[in-house]
């Protein structure tokens, strides 16, 4: 039998991205509900991915944006 | 098919006149919704290529490529995947992918690595939302260009433009089974990535 927490650890990626059937999540849960370690890892996981995404966003330069539409094909 | 092909012939003219002006149209729209969605792509076409001036000229050659083959969209499919789709084909084109394909070395970080390094590291917090703030926007910015191209981009499709698996895959013209381990593994470089710019600031 694998360390729960190391099975845990290979569920993490993913539970979190929704592609887990029910009965490996139900797995997932139990063993979340009784293990403080690897529910802060997953809320960590979580939050990272927020984090992330939030850092790597960058808004369009307003120039790039008038040089699209500048590449439209006119009308004949 | 014949049907309608006989009855194009015999009306030539006024059917003519008619079928251009519908294009226009079609075209018009096809435009229109396509810069509609330019924030979008440019946002994953950021992290895509290696710098801010790279990404610029990747969209606009994107785009100039788009409106001259607007026809081969498919009307009522997915436009934001089509466009990357033919953003990703262009990076690859023009040569930006010096790198080899990566060597699989084994990784040595498990998935909890940064947490584990994070939260260890002085101060005391371990509170798992709190503790992502050691980590600057430099540093998660740099991070993800640190990460070898095949892996980064699934990463920033499924992660950061939120395209899912099998979107990725077809972007990519990869199977999904390779989405899932690139995704995998992309974001375990990631966070040693990251792991590794957080102790060094930390030393």
């Amino acid at each position: 039998m694998m360390d729960p927490c190391a099975h845990c650890e290979e569920m993490m990626q993913p539970y979190l991205d929704h592609v887990l059937t029910d009965e490996e999540m139900v797995a997932a849960e139990a063993h979340l509900a009784e293990c403080e370690k690897c529910r802060r890892r997953y809320r960590f996981e979580e939050s990272l991915r927020v984090y992330v995404r939030k850092a790597a966003d960058e808004q369009m330069p307003v120039e790039l944006r008038q040089k699209l539409a500048a590449l439209r094909i006119p009308l004949e | 098919m014949a049907a309608a092909g006989t009855v194009d012939h015999v009306e030539a003219e006024p059917e003519d006149g008619q079928r251009l002006a519908t294009e226009a149209r079609d075209r018009v729209r096809f435009e229109e919704d396509a810069l509609a969605l330019s924030e979008q792509v440019y946002r994953v076409a950021r992290h895509l290529a290696g710098s801010r001036e790279e990404a610029d000229d990747l969209v606009q050659e994107t785009y100039a490529r788009a409106f001259r083959s607007w026809r081969s969209f498919q009307p009522g499919t997915n436009m934001r995947a089509w466009l990357l789709r033919i953003l990703t084909n262009l990076n690859i084109d023009r040569g930006r992918r010096q790198q080899r394909a990566p060597q699989m070395q084994p990784l040595e970080a498990n998935d909890y690595y940064l947490y584990d390094r994070l939260s260890e590291d002085g101060d005391g917090v371990t509170d798992e939302e709190r503790v992502v703030e050691r980590l600057s926007q430099d540093d998660i910015v740099t991070a993800l260009s640190a990460v070898p191209h095949d892996f980064r981009d699934v990463l920033v499709l499924v992660d950061l433009g939120d395209f899912s698996y099998a979107d990725a895959a077809q972007i990519l013209d990869i199977p999904v089974g390779t989405v899932m381990s690139r995704l995998h593994r992309g974001r375990r470089i990631l966070k040693r990535e990251l792991a590794e710019s957080a102790l060094e600031e930390a030393t």
